[in-house]
C-alpha cells in the first residue's frame, strides 16, 4: 500500500509543464554512482497483510492483558478511560502540525495552555512548558537551567532517584561543565531493609551545588524526609528539583508546597499503556524566576485583531530557532499529542478523581504489604510509602520474576539490576486495576515458591 | 530624524556624552529592524564593561539581539521602566526608551564611533 | 464562532469525569496511610462531567487545521499524509501493553521489531548501525555529536568547533553548544549549496564535524557532498547529516553511500508518523561502523537461535538519552509504514515529492521571485520580495492562504534568503491539490499587486484574526488562575 494518489497520466501531463520527459531527469543532481541503489526489501504489503504481520509480531510478546502486572519503576499500568484515546484519535489533533499559524490553530494551543495550568496546579508551581521528550529528559534539562542559573556545576542526585532519569541526566551532562554527584542516602541493613540516610545528601550541599535532585515519591516507593535537605539548599542558594509521578500529587505535598524551584516528571500512565516505554511526555515546572529559562514549547493567552481571546507560542526568543548557538536546548519537537491525552484525562479526574485514583492505589499497595509472606518474605523499607515498596525475597528477585511467569504473573522489577547489592530485592508496584484477590494470588504463589 | 548630539556604532547603539557621563540606547534603525521589543536584559549598576563588550540583550517576538556598549565604562543607572515597558523602546529610541546611564572610562576612545552623518550614511547602505 | 472557554471555566463543585472503583475502606483517613505533613491541602484540578470534557475537547479539536483536513504545504516538515492503519498496529495490545521492565523473554516480538526496523532503516539509509533511543532529530542531533565526541575523545583529539552552514536549522547550533561544541558557520554560493571554499578554508584540526543537510533547506542537492566528506576526513573530522529532508530521497540514494559518517531520521516526516501537534516524534539514528561502539544502551541483540535480548551498555556507549527504548509507539507506526510501502512503495515516495515540489516551481516561478531557478528537490523555497515592494510581506501572503483554506508554507526560513516561502507539497498530494494550491498563490499575487491591504488583513475566515503575540510576550499569561 502507497499512499501516492498520483498516476501515471498525472505524471507525464506534470513532467511536461516541466519540460522533462521522465522522472529519473529530476534527479542528475545525485552523483551517478550513487543513484538508484538496489535496495534489499521486499515489495509492498496490503493494509491487511501489514496488519496480519504486526499482529503476528504482537503475539511474539507476553502482553499485560495476559498477566498480572506488579511492575512499576515509574511505567504504570493504570485504565484510561475510552474517550482519551478516542478523542486523541480526532484527526484535527494528531495529523496537526506545531501551532505555529496560531489562527488556525487554536485547538492546539488552548489544549497546551490547560495543560500548562493543569501543570502548575499539580505542582505548585508558578510556569510549565508545552512537554518535554520524557520524564528522563526533562530532569536532564532541569538540571542545565540551574545550572546556568547559579553558575555552578556540582549536581548533587538522591541515589534514589530512577536510574534511568539519573543515567540520562550524565549523557547530557558529560560534554558540558556538569559534575553529577549521585549521593548514596540509604544503607542496607543487615536484614536487607532499606534504611533511609537522608543526613548525607543534607550534608554535601554547600556553596558550590547548582542544585539538589529529590525524588517523591523515590525509585523505592516511599516518601523521603525532605524538609532539611531543601532547608539546607535554600540556604546555600543551590536550586531544588523534585522528580514526581503525577498519580501520588494527587494526595501528596506538591513541589511547590516544599519550596522546590523545579519539578519534573512522566505522565505517560495517564495516557495509555506502558507501551513498552514510549512515547511518553515529562512535565517542566518551574517557579516564575526562571520563566526566561524555561526550555521548549510554551502557549500564552492573548488576544486577536478582533479583540477575541486566543493562544499563540510565546516567548519564542528562548527556542533553538530563533537563539540557535545561543539557546540553551535544542528542542523542538516535544510531546504535544501525548500532554493532550494528559490533559483530557486530568480533567476528567479533576480534582477529587485524581485523589480517589491515587488513594485506591495506596489502598491496594498498604493490603499487599499486610499479606506479605512473613515466613520468607520482609518488607523493605519502614518509611511511609504511597503505592510501590521493595519487598526482601528468600532467593534472588530475578529467578522470583522467573518463577512467577509461568503463573501468569509478573511481580515487579528486580533492583539487583541497578544495585548489585540488592539481587534479592523486588520492586513491587500497584494501581487501580490490583484487585484484592489478585494480591492475594500474588502473595500466596511467592509464599509457594521454593 | 537623526539626532546630532549623539555617537553611533556599526551595531546601532547610541551614545550621548555628557561631561564623565554617558547616555546609551539603540536606534531607530535597530528598533524598526527587531520588531515590537517585548524584554530587555541590562547589567546591574556598578558593573563595568570595555568598549564592544556585550552589555545586554534585547528581544524582540521573533529576535535576539546583542547590546554592544560604544564606549568604555561602569553602570550607573539602568532603565528599570523598561522591565514593564519595552515598547518605550520602539516608540522614542533616543528619549524614554534610554537604556543605561554610565560613568566612563577616565582614558575612553571616541574616535572610533560614527557621528550623524556617518550613521545615516551607514543605515542607507544596508536599505539599498 | 463561539469562543471555546477554559476547561477550569465548565467546572462545577462535585462533577467529575470518571468513575473509579469504589474505595475499599472510605472510612480510614488518609493520615492513617501517609504523615498529616506530607498530604496536599488542595488540588485544584477543575471538576466536569464526562459529556463536557469531551464536548470541550471535540470543539477545540474543530479550530485545528490538520493534514485530514486539506493541503499543508510545510517545506521541511514533511507533512505527509498520516496512514490510519498505522494508529491500529501502534494500538495492538500486543505492541501498546507492554511494559519496558519486563524480562527480554516476554517481549521477543517488541525486541525482533526494533531489530527489524533498525535493520530496514540501514538498508534504506545505508548505514551498519542505528538506535532507535532518540525521540526526536533535534534529540538525534544530540545523540550523533555526542557519538562522534566519544569517539574523538578516544582518539585523544577532542576538538572544540562544529562547522554549520547558514542555512542549517536552528537545531544544529543549538545542539553543538549542548555538546560543549562552539559553531562555526559556513556560507552558502551563489548556487545555493555551501561554498566548498570556505569549508576547505575553515577545515582545520579543531574541527569535530561538519553538519551538512542533505538535500540542504534550500531544497537543493549538496552536489559537492561526497567531496566535502572527503575533505572532512582529511582533516580528521566527522560529518554529521540532518535527515530531515529524507523524503527527496528514499529509493533514489542511501545517504551513507555518499560518506556521511551519523544521520538522523526523522520518522514524523519521511516515515509518516503523525505530528500530533508537536509531537511525539522519533529520531532514529544511523551511524557508520566506527561510530557503533558508542551506541546509547541498551542495544538489541539476536543470537543464533533467533533470541533477542537487551545488551545493557558497555562502556564506551554515551549513557542513554531515553529512559527506555525511544518513542516504541512511534516506532510501531513507522515499520508499519515501511513494511506497507515496501521496494516499490518507498522509490515512489522521493519521485513524487521531488516531481510535485518541481511542478509547484515552474507554475509559480513567473509571479513570486526564485532565488535558485535550478531543479529543487522536495521542497522549493521563492522569496516574497516582489510582492515586499507591493507592500504586502511574506507573513502576509502566508496569512492569505489561510483564507484560501490551505495552511501556511514555512516562512522565514532558511534565513538566508529575505522573505522566504519554503513550500513542500509531499508525495501525498494529488495533482489537482496542487493545482488549486497553485492557484491560491497566483490569486494573491494578483491581490497583492491590485490592493495590498487584503493581504494585510489577512486571515478573515480563520477562527481568529492576527493575534498579539507582542503583548503575550510583554506581559505572559501562561496558566488559568481562579478569580
Amino acid at each position: 500500500m502507497t499512499y501516492t494518489p498520483n498516476t501515471d497520466e498525472d505524471r507525464r501531463i506534470m513532467l511536461e509543464s516541466i519540460g522533462l520527459d521522465s522522472i529519473d531527469q529530476l534527479f542528475t543532481d545525485i552523483p551517478k554512482a550513487h543513484r538508484d541503489p538496489d535496495l534489499k526489501l521486499k515489495g509492498p504489503l496490503s493494509e491487511m497483510d501489514v496488519l496480519a504481520h504486526l499482529q503476528s509480531i504482537a503475539n511474539e510478546n507476553v502482553s499485560l492483558d495476559q498477566l498480572l502486572c506488579f511492575a512499576g519503576g515509574g511505567w504504570y499500568d493504570h485504565y484510561v478511560p475510552a474517550f482519551v484515546d478516542q478523542l486523541m484519535l480526532r484527526s484535527e489533533f494528531y495529523t496537526a502540525y506545531t501551532p505555529y499559524q496560531p489562527e488556525i490553530s487554536q485547538g492546539t494551543l488552548q489544549v497546551i495552555y490547560e495543560f500548562q495550568s493543569m501543570v502548575c496546579d499539580l505542582t505548585q508551581l508558578d510556569v510549565a512548558n508545552a512537554s518535554m521528550y520524557d520524564g528522563g529528559s526533562a530532569l536532564a534539562e532541569a538540571i542545565s537551567v540551574a545550572t546556568n542559573f547559579t553558575g555552578r556545576s556540582k549536581v548533587l542526585i538522591a541515589e534514589t532517584v530512577d536510574p534511568a532519569y539519573v543515567s540520562v541526566a550524565k549523557t547530557y551532562a558529560s560534554p558540558v561543565d556538569i559534575t553529577i554527584s549521585p549521593v548514596r542516602n540509604f544503607d542496607v541493613d543487615q536484614q536487607g531493609v532499606l534504611i533511609e540516610r537522608q543526613e548525607r545528601l543534607q550534608s554535601e550541599i554547600d556553596d558550590e551545588t547548582a542544585c539538589v535532585v529529590l525524588q517523591r515519591p523515590n525509585f523505592f516507593g516511599w516518601l523521603e524526609e525532605h524538609f532539611d535537605v531543601i532547608a539546607t539548599a535554600q540556604q546555600k542558594d543551590a536550586i531544588v528539583i523534585v522528580v514526581g509521578d503525577p498519580v501520588p500529587l494527587g494526595l501528596i505535598k506538591p513541589p511547590g508546597d516544599l519550596g522546590a524551584d523545579i519539578a519534573v516528571g512522566e505522565l505517560r500512565h495517564l495516557v495509555g499503556p506502558p507501551a513498552f516505554g514510549g512515547p511518553g511526555a515529562g512535565y517542566f515546572a518551574a517557579k516564575s524566576k526562571f520563566l526566561r529559562s524555561v526550555p521548549g514549547r510554551i502557549a500564552g493567552k492573548t488576544k486577536d485583531n478582533a479583540g477575541r481571546d486566543g493562544y499563540v507560542l510565546t516567548l519564542r526568543t528562548r527556542e533553538q530557532d530563533i537563539r540557535r548557538e545561543r539557546a540553551s536546548s535544542n528542542i523542538c519537537t516535544n510531546e504535544a499529542l501525548v500532554a493532550l491525552g494528559a490533559t483530557i484525562h486530568m480533567a476528567a479526574l479533576g480534582k477529587t478523581g485524581l485523589q480517589h485514583l491515587a488513594r485506591l492505589c495506596v489502598e491496594n499497595a498498604h493490603l499487599a504489604a499486610e499479606r506479605i509472606p512473613r515466613s520468607r518474605f520482609k518488607l523493605g523499607t519502614d518509611r511511609p510509602f504511597l503505592r510501590e515498596f521493595p519487598v526482601i525475597c528468600p532467593i534472588p528477585a530475578e529467578q522470583v520474576i522467573d518463577s512467577l511467569a509461568p503463573h501468569g504473573i509478573l511481580p515487579g522489577i528486580d533492583l539487583g539490576q541497578f544495585w548489585p547489592e540488592l539481587a534479592n530485592h523486588l520492586l513491587i508496584a500497584f494501581t487501580e486495576k490490583t484487585s484484592e484477590p489478585a494480591i492475594d494470588r500474588l502473595m500466596k504463589t511467592l509464599g509457594g515458591l521454593k | 530624524m537623526l539626532p546630532s548630539d549623539l555617537k553611533y556604532t556599526r551595531e546601532h547603539e547610541w551614545v550621548k556624552i555628557d561631561g564623565t557621563n554617558g547616555l546609551i540606547g539603540i536606534t531607530n534603525y535597530a528598533q524598526s529592524e527587531l520588531g515590537d521589543v517585548v524584554y530587555v536584559e541590562l547589567p546591574v549598576p556598578d558593573s563595568t564593561f570595555a568598549q564592544m563588550d556585550v552589555f545586554g540583550v534585547v528581544e524582540s517576538v521573533k529576535a535576539v539581539s546583542d547590546l554592544y556598549m560604544p564606549i568604555g565604562g561602569q553602570i550607573i543607572s539602568r532603565n528599570d521602566s523598561l522591565t514593564h515597558n519595552p515598547e518605550k523602546i520602539n516608540e522614542d529610541p533616543y528619549g524614554d526608551g534610554w537604556l543605561i546611564k554610565i560613568k566612563l572610562d577616565d582614558n575612553y576612545n571616541a574616535d572610533d564611533l560614527l557621528d550623524s552623518n556617518e550613521y545615516e550614511t551607514l543605515v542607507n547602505d544596508l536599505h539599498s | 464562532m463561539k469562543q471555546e472557554p477554559v476547561i477550569y471555566e465548565l467546572s462545577s463543585s462535585g462533577r467529575v469525569g470518571v468513575q473509579l472503583p469504589p474505595l475499599r475502606d472510605p472510612q480510614k483517613q488518609i493520615n492513617e496511610y501517609l504523615p498529616a505533613e506530607e498530604i496536599r491541602n488542595q488540588l485544584p484540578l477543575p471538576e466536569v462531567s464526562q459529556i463536557d470534557v469531551v464536548r470541550h475537547f471535540v470543539r477545540l479539536s474543530q479550530l485545528n487545521f490538520s493534514i485530514d483536513s486539506d493541503m499543508y504545504p510545510l517545506g521541511s516538515c514533511t507533512m505527509k499524509y498520516n496512514p490510519k492503519i498505522n494508529e491500529v498496529t501502534g494500538r495492538l495490545s500486543g505492541l501498546s501493553s507492554i511494559h519496558p521492565y519486563q524480562p527480554d523473554d516476554q517481549i521477543q516480538g517488541a525486541l525482533k521489531l526494533l531489530w527489524h526496523l533498525q535493520g530496514l532503516l540501514s538498508e534504506i539509509a545505508g548505514f551498519p548501525g542505528v538506535t532507535l533511543q532518540p525521540s526526536a532529530g533535534a534529540q538525534g542531533e544530540f545523540t550523533g555529536l555526542m557519538l562522534i565526541r566519544a569517539m574523538l575523545t578516544e582518539k585523544d583529539s577532542p576538538r572544540s568547533k562544529v562547522l554549520i552552514p547558514d542555512s542549517a536549522h536552528g537545531t544544529n547550533p543549538a545542539t553543538a553548544t549542548m555538546c560543549g561544541y562552539k559553531s562555526v558557520g559556513v556560507p552558502s554560493g551563489s548556487d545555493g549549496e555551501i561554498d566548498i571554499e570556505s569549508v576547505r578554508r575553515l577545515l582545520d584540526e579543531d574541527v569535530a564535524a561538519i553538519m551538512m543537510t542533505v538535500p540542504n533547506t534550500l531544497g537543493v542537492f549538496e552536489t559537492r557532498i561526497e567531496q566535502i566528506c572527503e575533505m572532512a576526513h582529511a582533516a580528521g573530522a566527522q560529518v554529521y547529516c540532518d535527515g530531515a529532508n529524507m523524503n527527496a530521497m528514499v529509493g533514489r540514494v542511501r545517504p551513507g553511500d555518499l560518506g556521511i559518517d551519523v544521520m538522523h531520521l526523522n520518522l514524523h516526516k519521511t516515515f509518516s508518523t503523525p505530528h500530533g501537534g508537536g509531537g511525539p516524534g522519533a529520531g532514529a539514528l544511523c551511524v557508520k561502523e566506527h561510530l557503533i561502539p558508542y551506541l546509547p544502551g541498551p542495544t538489541v541483540e539476536v543470537d543464533e537461535n533467533d533470541q533477542y535480548s537487551r545488551k545493557h551498555t558497555n562502556s564506551r556507549s554515551i549513557g542513554k538519552v531515553h529512559s527506555h527504548m525511544g518513542n516504541f509507539g512511534n516506532l510501531v507506526r513507522a515499520y508499519t509504514y515501511i513494511l506497507s510501502n515496501g521496494k516499490s512503495g518507498l522509490k515512489s515516495i522521493a519521485d513524487n515529492a521531488v516531481l510535485n515540489a518541481n511542478y509547484v516551481r515552474v507554475q509559480l516561478r513567473d509571479r513570486y521571485d526564485l532565488p535558485f531557478d535550478r531543479t529543487c528537490m522536495h521542497e522549493v523555497v521563492f522569496s516574497g520580495t516582489r510582492q515586499k515592494t507591493l507592500g504586502a510581506s511574506t507573513l502576509d501572503i502566508a496569512k492569505r492562504l489561510i483564507d484560501y483554506g490551505f495552511h501556511p508554507p514555512t516562512i522565514y526560513f532558511p534565513l538566508i534568503v529575505p522573505e522566504a516561502l519554503m513550500i513542500e507539497p509531499t508525495e501525498t498530494e494529488s495533482r489537482e491539490t496542487i493545482d488549486r494550491f497553485v492557484e491560491a498563490l497566483r490569486s494573491i499575487a494578483d491581490e497583492a499587486e491590485r490592493d495590498s491591504s487584503i493581504l494585510r488583513n489577512a486571515p478573515v475566515s480563520a477562527p481568529l484574526g492576527r493575534l498579539d503575540e507582542a503583548t503575550a510576550a510583554r506581559q505572559p499569561d501562561l496558566r488559568y488562575s481562579q478569580p
